[in-house]
């Protein structure tokens, strides 16, 4: 799996995504500066990771998601190209027009630093093979900023066409305002894009891969993805 | 030339800052605010002396930055 991990000013998440991909993958990944016009030419998987890019100025994601290096991950992706985007990258994706919808102020106003539980809603993605349909994980969140919404239109086409990946839920898998941590709309945590080669969600699965942290629940995602990447070669 | 943008919530767009301030308000004894929506303020000033030529700078600009559309609209006032 070689993988680009993107770096803009501020973000402050590359390190760890770093770190897991090359655990799990064996492979360092490239670190692909915002300024950049291109990704590595053997690029399998784009990963914008999380912090605070350009100090979250205007909007989350706004500046970062028109630096020159997004045009190339437009192109990218457009080719069909694995992107994944967490929290601030989720954010970035949104502002780029590469998944619908953006992610608004937590409804509680508070900055959220927490394990949370989610709900795989699909395994038949490259980015959930490594987890089954329904199964609950445990990964972190921490963000102002990740209230999801969009307009209504919009969110029945993504429920429509099965394009929510993860849901907040509850330890058992159950929806309920109470384990919707920041007031997601349909506890939204991780959606697709229409071709399901983009997903942007706001959990760390990334901080959740080595046993010493006592759980190992994000590493399906990065296994996964690798599976697909050598089954696809 | 000077010009302001002014970018704002759509309206059915849920605004916690909003209703934040809100609360504080009335929690002040500010009496009589029935609904409080946060929005932005960009003062610019641009080369353009031409009138037509600077709006259709500003809505470039509020179309591909000031704005994400998605859940905002904005307004172009040009001041002098």
């Amino acid at each position: 799996m070689n993988s680009a991990v993107l770096i803009f000013p501020g973000i402050n998440r590359e390190r760890d995504m770093a770190r897991t991909l090359t655990l799990i993958s064996g492979r360092e990944p490239a670190m692909v500066w915002h300024t950049e016009r291109e990704l590595p030419a053997d690029t399998d998987l784009v990963v914008i990771p999380g912090g605070f890019s350009y100090g979250d100025y205007l909007r989350c994601g706004a500046i970062a998601a028109r630096s020159p290096i997004m045009d190339a991950v437009r192109t990218y992706a457009a080719e069909g190209g694995l992107v994944l985007g967490v929290c601030n990258g989720f954010q970035i994706l949104c502002e780029a027009g590469l998944l619908p919808g953006v992610l608004m102020r937590n409804e509680n106003l508070r900055f959220i630093c927490r394990d949370v539980f989610l709900r795989v809603e699909r395994s038949d993605t490259p980015f959930t093979r490594g987890y089954n349909a329904g199964q609950v994980i445990r990964v972190p969140i921490a963000h102002g900023e990740g209230n999801y919404i969009a307009d209504g239109e919009t969110i029945a086409r993504l429920e429509g066409e099965g394009r929510v990946i993860f849901r907040y839920s509850s330890p058992d898998g159950m929806i309920d305002p109470n384990w919707n941590h920041n007031g997601a709309i349909n506890a939204i945590a991780g959606i697709v894009n229409e071709r399901g080669n983009v997903l942007g969600m706001m959990p760390h699965p990334e901080n959740h891969v080595e046993p010493a942290i006592g759980t190992t629940d994000g590493r399906g995602l990065f296994a996964g993805l690798a599976a697909a990447l050598q089954h696809a070669a | 030339m000077k010009a302001r943008v002014f970018v704002t919530l759509k309206s059915g767009i849920l605004d916690p800052q909003g209703k934040a301030i809100e609360g504080a308000l009335r929690s002040l004894g500010v009496e009589g605010v029935t609904s409080v929506r946060q929005g932005k303020v960009f003062d610019i000033e641009l080369e353009a002396t031409d009138f037509g030529k600077g709006e259709a700078l500003l809505k470039q600009a509020a179309d591909k930055l000031l704005a994400n559309t998605v859940i905002e609209n904005y307004k172009v006032d040009v001041v002098e």
